[in-house]
């Protein structure tokens, strides 16, 4: 007879600032709840033991930027049943991936006094370039109720049901009237993945693309509309594009279109 | 036992911290011959990239250093952009960006003292073991962590990375009714907090004080977010735009790390025992009283006893967050116009860690030439490593499980945060 054990989740971090894992602790009224389903055995944000694995489940923060860290994720896929990147970093590179429109050894040059003592790789890459992911949870940060439901899908061997439109459905589910149309304030909802409840326009801003790109976006279109309606200069296009998910493949390609246009 | 012994004290991956690090402690005849605090968090260069930004955009990109204290790089964003800018945040609105930090400090605050910290003092491996035996304080302190997290849910949007923090003020003020229910959790947490203040006060603490050189804010009214002078327990006293003046990083022959000191002396110590010992009068009487009731004076050189002073912070900023509330002013505008211009503007805040520095260069058109960022971790580094040798040496008896424990407490009585400081600090290649 097979002896039941609680699933073990692990929590890994890579060139990132924690905010992501930090949504798991920031469960205040779900989090005991959540250690009653799955055992923590890794999670060194939160614990000093460590259970070897395998684990059942991997939740894998930040971006991978060094050959040591190339190597760790291997292993950590190697040890893990299913494995979710959550975050920016990890789903497209993150803030850090700007990088790899400039020159990493500059760059280094520009922070440290010795940047010779600095090992680093050209590019900040999301998990799914070194290792098979089997869910990507977007978001800088992420939403805490979307990790729920992914922890909550793997338990039940379920997809996560997690909405893939853009942010304009969620001010339309809010009411919140169009920040962009009425207001002429720039925003990139509509390419944006939905998951933060459409936050900035509910505060009179216009969203800047902290989920990253939506499903099937038309970026060109949305930046066409910014340069003739609103008046948007090449350069605030392409520093708009290139923020948390500059690396992901729809904002990265439009904000390049941009890059050496003129005014 | 031969006196001829070597002793390696070692952790390869330091839990419950922020970020990515290891220590080292080497005992060699009785002697701790080397300590070190490793970083091994990969760098991000925020400040190259920082570089053709727009000023506006600091306060989003920078709080993406820290998902714990993002509110604190955007208060000091904010800040060294208005000072460039010559435009003063008054009344109504610079109490909602002390509300907004009042937040930050509670959830952080109780993030680390019940979560990360306490579970040190009680013997277990985390909280989770710890609630299985102590539910109701795990429970409560979840409680206090989330009004936090509520405050600045609202006004900063949500609790990780806010949206709502902008130059000259915030996007959108929240209305007085939207308030109601934090209130009621507020007051609830006064008292609980206040009570938990004292728990703190009887939890085991090791004989071990040292002769610190404090630096923390200082107000003329207030106890220290946003505003002061910088000053410290042995006569310094400038202003924030002369920090790069006094505070150095030198290299030391025997780290390959840099390490902080104010010019001419040693290594100095940021945060709430900082703070503390530099600001005790500016404390509410409330908070006062919780410190005395769990045994502190107006000073404390113990830096394990950090765990009181983080409760009565967390006290102060619940008492704050409600004497603001009560009479909540609503601005007239959610933000104060500015003119942009070239030159170089310099913010100085109080994370829940400690003093968090930048300084940015402008040009014409408010795009970032250059910047500097010196978070707490980096300026407490070099702290934490002469308190292991001070630690270790008269406790070289002890089994090695037993010290190494009480090695890595020592370290978390900074709260280290080490995602904040990788970006600056030289990244570790020793192999362990």
């Amino acid at each position: 007879m097979a002896i039941q054990r609680k699933p073990r989740l692990a929590v890994w971090k890579f060139a990132s600032c924690d905010g992501c894992q930090l949504s798991l602790l920031d469960c205040e009224e779900e989090l005991l709840a959540v250690t009653e389903q799955v055992q923590i055995a890794y999670f060194l944000e939160a614990s000093r033991a460590v259970v070897e694995g395998p684990y059942d489940l991997s939740l894998v923060e930040g971006s991978i930027t060094t050959p040591a860290d190339v190597e760790r994720i291997r292993e950590i896929r190697e040890a893990s049943r299913f494995l979710v990147a959550i975050g920016a970093c990890a789903t497209a590179g993150g803030i850090q991936a700007l990088r790899n429109f400039g020159d990493v050894r500059e760059f280094a040059a520009a922070v440290y006094a010795h940047p010779e003592y600095i090992e680093t790789l050209k590019r900040s890459a999301p998990i799914a370039e070194h290792v098979f992911v089997d869910f990507e949870l977007r978001g800088c940060p992420i939403n805490k109720h979307q990790l729920l439901e992914v922890i909550a899908a793997y338990l039940h061997g379920r997809r996560p049901n997690i909405p893939t439109y853009s942010v304009c459905i969620e001010c339309k589910l809010r009411g919140t009237p169009c920040v962009m149309v009425a207001g002429g304030v720039a925003c990139l909802g509509p390419v944006t993945q939905a998951g933060c409840h459409a936050l900035c326009p509910a505060y009179g801003r216009g969203c800047f693309g902290c989920y990253g790109p939506m499903e099937t976006p038309n970026t060109a279109s949305l930046m066409a509309w910014w340069r003739e309606q609103l008046g948007a200069s090449p350069d605030a296009i392409v520093r708009a594009l290139r923020t948390y998910n500059a690396g992901s493949e729809a904002f990265r390609r439009e904000s390049e279109a941009y890059e050496h246009a003129h005014d | 036992m031969s006196t001829l012994t070597t002793k390696t004290v070692r952790v390869e991956a330091l839990a419950r911290v922020e970020g990515e690090g290891a220590f080292y402690v080497k005992v060699k005849e009785g002697k701790v011959v080397d300590a070190q605090l490793h970083i091994y968090e990969p760098p991000r260069f925020f400040e190259a990239f920082l570089r053709r930004r727009s000023y506006a955009e600091a306060p989003d990109i920078t709080a993406r250093i820290c998902g714990i204290c993002p509110v604190a790089y955007q208060m000091s964003a904010v800040h060294a952009m208005e000072a460039l800018f010559g435009v003063r945040v008054e009344g109504a609105l610079r109490e909602l960006r002390r509300l907004l930090y009042c937040g930050e400090w509670i959830e952080s605050h109780a993030l680390h003292l019940f979560m990360l910290h306490a579970p040190d003092f009680l013997g277990y491996a985390d909280v989770i073991q710890m609630a299985a035996d102590h539910p109701d304080l795990v429970m409560q302190a979840l409680r206090i962590k989330k009004a936090g997290n509520d405050i600045v849910a609202l006004l900063g949007g949500r609790e990780i990375h806010p949206i709502n923090v902008r130059v000259g003020g915030f996007y959108r003020i929240p209305k007085r009714r939207e308030w109601d229910r934090i209130v009621e959790e507020l007051k609830w947490a006064r008292d609980a907090m206040f009570e938990l203040v004292k728990w703190t006060g009887q939890l085991p603490f090791p004989d071990f004080e040292q002769p610190y050189e404090f630096v923390a804010l200082r107000h003329p009214d207030e106890y220290p977010f946003n505003e002061g002078r910088l000053v410290s327990n042995q006569g310094l006293d400038i202003p924030i735009s002369a920090f790069e003046e006094f505070m150095i990083e030198e290299h030391l022959p025997h780290s390959t790390s840099l390490h902080a000191r104010i010019k001419d002396r040693g290594t100095y110590f940021v945060g709430p025992l900082a703070r503390y010992n530099l600001n005790f009068d500016r404390l509410s009487p409330l908070a006062q009283e919780a410190a005395r009731a769990a045994g502190l004076g107006p000073t404390c050189y113990n830096p394990f006893q950090s765990i009181i002073v983080r409760g009565v912070e967390t006290l102060y900023a619940i008492d704050e967050a409600l004497r603001i509330l009560e009479t909540y002013p609503e601005p007239d505008a959610p933000y104060v116009p500015y003119a942009v211009r070239a030159g170089v503007g310099h913010g100085c805040t109080e994370a829940p860690r400690g003093i968090l520095y930048h300084r940015y260069v402008l040009d014409d058109n408010g795009l970032i030439v250059s910047a500097r960022i010196t978070p707490p971790t980096a300026q407490n580094q070099a702290t934490i490593e002469a308190d292991l040798r001070a630690f270790v040496e008269p406790r070289v008896h002890l089994p090695l499980n037993e010290l190494t424990w009480q090695c890595e407490q020592a370290i978390r009585n900074y709260d280290p945060c080490i995602s904040c400081s990788t970006h600056f600090l030289r990244l570790q290649v020793e192999d362990l």
